[in-house]
């Protein structure tokens, strides 16, 4: 087996060190009952790597890559270009195959590493401080509102109907399972919900989404100032974290806490993850912040370095009363982050979500021009909601066999709602050709 | 003046005060160690890595909200992002790089092979909300996937969404909560845990609302079965019991720990972590286990990325295979479908955004499909043989906790350090200077000093031989009062012992651009 080093002679002399008859032996506190003879049953022999080539690239060939076809599929995972560069330098070893940085004069890459990427996503999303990733952008934006909870000492939260329905799923599955309350407005494809009439002295958090999931951008700073007014926190969710170059950030609206998913920026979409939620916050909120946290400090010889800090408020040190069991962060795809945001720079960030929006306003205005299609947006980034004559998913399928990904129909997300809504994303890596096909496609599908 | 071999100074010449005081270099470097600044501190207005086509011109329709003035980001080209990142990169130790004996956290090699096939369009460039006849592949993948974890445990079914670990306890101990609650017992509302178990078990049973109870380890570092039937009764959910547990032995009572659990009415949660030890030898469904996570970044070799992303899928028995979170894959007519919404069944709810570490799942089918069966036997074989010839080298020098056989980890404690003024972390740092990556220090908590160290099956005998050398050397060194040596390790690193303490005190968290010279001038 080519993974393993040790050759029988090896284990002989080791066996013969340790004074035990055979390796079998070593495993006698085992009941003897649930101890196997021998390899176990129902499963192959050990292949080669051709072989496993074979096997594993019959099965990705029969998927549709969305790179292969016209593709305008987001809500929440957004296909963007990748810079070669990103994935040459994730792939070096010392990044791919090192730990958690817990001996720190051993960690130094991967600990500036982690200090850049918080300042990136403070800057990003406006805000003071960010931490070094969650698992995604809903498990970001659940901690958000348990982060809430701790904050005002308060046990309810209030979820926008613009929410992406997978954060609030997550959300109040939490919130059944830890004991608070989440009360979860219908959904708002053309929005106009009152949120601040639902907030009382037992709301913790009032959770919006920018752009919103049906692709609204909207301002929430007066809301957010109705909401500290009332001692509750602001949380904005972001799921497509090109925006925050484009549009004026969550902190700028005076948001408390940001939580987002970063894919976009340096990761694939990988049928769904691994992703990397961001959780950005104010200054005087740090000590409740859930996950790891990078800070600066000097070493021996007075020089500048990193380490993993406030510790004292994770499971290792603080156990059961811990901020939560969070252990890991999401390390290799905050680094693609954090590498391809430093390729970006200011003025590639800005010149890419701009790119994004003008893709997204022509494909607009070509699908609104297709016979018994509707745009719902006034207000958009890079994606937007279109109402069809017929059921979106019957239409999606059409699509497929036509070979082009024709967006998310809003029925996936909300079974039996709003069979008749389509979302669409566009970005830069779709061409004129693509947005044209698409809309050819769709005259079809409905004629 | 002394000169080199070459008639040229050797000295530092007069004048030149510019020397580092710490590297004795103008630059700060030290060869091949380069020094480099902040990603910031880089930074030249109107700069870019990537070049974008034009914008079409046309109407902005961002509607209620402005563009934004600046986000503040440095401006670098590629070649210094590459050299960046680079330089960073050097700065880490890695499996790739040396012996990795971290306990608990299983750092095996990382075959590339599994790299390539995650990097499959077909698997990469996936979109989660395509249609479900365009991702059958990726259905299939996760169908296999499901199928060898359900066989290597034993198990009736399985999730695989959670994203990691910890996040899998969560799903467990939510699957266990949703079965109680099914059967109208409302009465439950504590969980027991050994005292040696992972913080994050005890933070996992407290974030789902219930109160912790501590249950103690016996001389021999295993479970008091007396003091666990004492404490299990009607108000008991249910027990989270590592196996093999964290000081690396195997729970020799744990068909008996399983039967009083379930004859309390509760359920066995096993924290997997430990799998590596068992996995293709043991099926935990044969020791009574009713609910267990496994960290496939660990026992399945997904790469640990520098902390993450893992991916930690949990296996289920029978009595708790109704209650799973969405999404799962099911066979369906035309062939794989996929159940998506909680509402559908009698699943919980839902963990995760998507269908869980999709990126994850094809790098541990990948390294099953390689090992296949025998090649686990083999592997799960040479982990527990190589942690017991590690401990078998340093037990005469090193006082190991607990009597052997140990299974994929040994535990030692700092009773052969007592006297001599030198720490856990004196002798972690300086094994450091020797070229290896301590192990896991000050954990389990039951013993003293904890030194946990994790070989796995991916080392060969030379690398022990070359650690225990070390390792034997420095034990001996420490007994003979040499204090100030561990003391002042490591010497030999980028950096040297990091201030902790002030890092915490004072938190800088992000960078601040500085102020401008005007700024402080006019204060």
């Amino acid at each position: 087996m080519r993974y393993l080093p040790l050759t029988e002679a090896d284990r002989q002399s080791m066996l013969e060190a340790i004074r035990a008859t055979s390796v079998e032996d070593l495993f006698r506190d085992v009941p003897k009952a649930a101890r196997l003879a021998g390899p176990i049953g129902g499963l192959p022999n050990h292949m080669g790597e051709l072989e496993v080539e074979r096997l594993l690239g019959s099965m990705a060939a029969k998927n549709v890559p969305a790179g292969s076809v016209p593709s305008f599929l987001g809500a929440g995972a957004y296909r963007h270009h990748v810079p070669a560069t990103v994935d040459h330098l994730v792939q070096r070893g010392e990044f791919l195959t090192a730990y958690t940085p817990y001996q720190p004069e051993v960690s130094q890459g991967t600990l500036q590493v982690l200090f850049e990427f918080q300042t990136q996503v403070a800057l990003l999303t406006g805000m003071d401080v960010a931490n070094a990733s969650m698992y995604d952008g809903a498990t970001s934006c659940a901690e958000a509102v348990m982060m809430a909870n701790r904050v005002t000492r308060r046990k309810k939260a209030i979820l926008s109907g613009g929410l992406h329905p997978h954060y609030r799923d997550v959300t109040t599955t939490d919130a059944r399972f830890i004991g608070f309350e989440a009360v979860a407005l219908p959904a708002a494809p053309t929005g106009g919900e009152d949120l601040l009439a639902l907030v009382d002295d037992k709301t913790a958090c009032v959770v919006v989404q920018n752009p919103d999931v049906f692709g609204h951008v909207r301002d929430y700073t007066d809301l957010a100032a109705a909401c500290q007014a009332k001692g509750a926190l602001l949380i904005v969710v972001v799921t497509e974290a090109l925006s925050l170059g484009l549009l004026t950030p969550p902190g700028d609206m005076g948001a408390d806490i940001v939580a987002a998913e970063g894919q976009s920026f340096g990761n694939a979409l990988n049928f769904g993850g691994p992703y990397v939620g961001l959780f950005a916050v104010k200054e005087k909120y740090v000590r409740q912040m859930p996950g790891r946290l990078c800070g600066e400090t000097v070493d021996a010889d007075g020089r500048r370095g990193f380490v993993l800090t406030l510790s004292t408020r994770e499971q290792h040190i603080r156990r059961e009363k811990a901020t939560s069991n969070i252990c890991t962060n999401s390390g290799l795809c905050a680094l693609a982050f954090s590498i391809h945001v430093s390729l970006l720079g200011e003025a590639g960030i800005t010149q890419l979500a701009q790119l994004n929006h003008a893709k997204a306003v022509q494909m607009a205005d070509k699908l609104a021009a297709v016979p018994g299609v509707e745009v719902l947006n006034d207000g958009f980034f890079n994606e937007f909601t279109v109402k069809l004559p017929k059921p979106a998913a019957a239409v999606v399928e059409e699509l497929a066999k036509r070979r082009i990904l024709g967006g998310v129909p809003v029925s996936r997300l909300y079974p039996g709602e709003m069979e008749d809504l389509l979302l669409v994303a566009v970005t830069e890596t779709n061409t004129d050709a693509d947005m044209d096909a698409f809309a050819a496609a769709l005259s079809e599908v409905l004629a | 003046m002394s000169m080199n071999n070459q008639g040229r100074p050797s000295a530092i010449p007069a004048g030149a005060a510019s020397f580092d005081g710490v590297t004795g270099t103008v630059t700060g470097n030290r060869g091949l160690q380069i020094e480099e600044p902040l990603i910031f501190e880089q930074d030249s207005a109107g700069r870019t890595g990537v070049d974008l086509p034009d914008v079409p011109k046309v109407a902005s329709r961002l509607g209620a909200v402005k563009p934004r003035a600046r986000v503040g980001l440095p401006g670098l080209a590629e070649p210094q992002v590459v050299r960046h990142y680079t330089r960073l990169s050097q700065k880490n130790y890695a499996i790739d790089s040396g012996f990795y004996p971290l306990g608990s956290c299983t750092m095996k090699h990382n075959p590339r092979l599994n790299e390539k096939m995650a990097r499959l369009p077909g698997f990469s460039d996936v979109h989660p909300m395509q249609p479900v006849s365009t991702v059958q592949g990726a259905l299939e993948l996760m169908d296999q996937l499901a199928y060898w974890l359900k066989t290597l445990t034993g198990m009736a079914a399985v999730t695989l969404a959670p994203a990691a670990g910890a996040h899998g306890e969560m799903c467990g101990i939510m699957a266990i909560r949703s079965a109680h609650e099914a059967k109208g017992d409302s009465g439950r509302t504590k969980i027991l845990v050994p005292e040696s178990a992972h913080g994050t078990n005890p933070a996992t049973a407290a974030a789902c609302g219930y109160s912790v109870d501590a249950i103690p380890a016996t001389a021999d570092g295993r479970v008091d079965l007396e003091a666990l039937k004492a404490k299990l009764g009607p108000d008991v959910a249910g027990l989270m019991l590592t196996n093999p547990n964290t000081c690396g032995l195997f729970e020799r009572d744990i068909i008996a720990i399983a039967e009083a659990v379930h004859a309390a009415g509760a359920y066995f949660y096993c924290d997997g972590a430990n799998f590596n030890a068992i996995v293709g030898r043991v099926r935990p469904a044969d020791l009574g286990i009713d609910v267990m996570h496994i960290n496939l970044h660990k026992t399945f070799s997904t790469p640990h990325g520098g902390g993450g992303p893992g991916s930690g899928p949990v296996v289920f028995a029978e009595s708790l295979a109704p209650y799973i979170p969405v999404p799962y894959v099911t066979h369906g007519k035309d062939g794989f479908a996929l159940v998506e919404n909680a509402g559908e069944g009698p699943a919980f709810g839902r963990m995760k955004a998507f269908h869980g570490q999709m990126g994850m799942f094809v790098r541990a089918l990948s390294y099953m499909l390689s090992h296949g069966a025998d090649g686990l036997w083999q592997a799960s074989g040479d982990a527990v043989l190589n942690a017991n010839y590690v401990m078998a080298r340093l037990e005469d020098v090193m006082t190991a906790s607990f009597e052997g056989p140990c299974m994929h980890e040994c535990l030692f404690d700092d009773r052969f350090l007592k006297g001599t003024g030198v720490t856990t972390l004196d002798m972690a740092k300086a094994l450091i200077d020797e070229g290896f990556h301590p192990m896991t220090m000050y954990f389990p908590l039951v013993v003293h000093g904890a030194l946990l160290i994790e070989p796995t099956e991916t080392e060969s005998k030379a690398s022990l031989d070359q650690f225990v050398d070390a390792l034997r050397a420095l034990a001996e060194r420490a007994k003979s009062g040499d204090v100030a040596y561990f003391q002042a390790a490591p010497r030999l690193t980028p950096r040297r012992r990091l201030d902790e303490t002030a890092a915490a005190r004072k938190p800088v968290l992000r960078w601040t651009p500085p102020v401008p010279a005007e700024a402080l001038a006019a204060e």
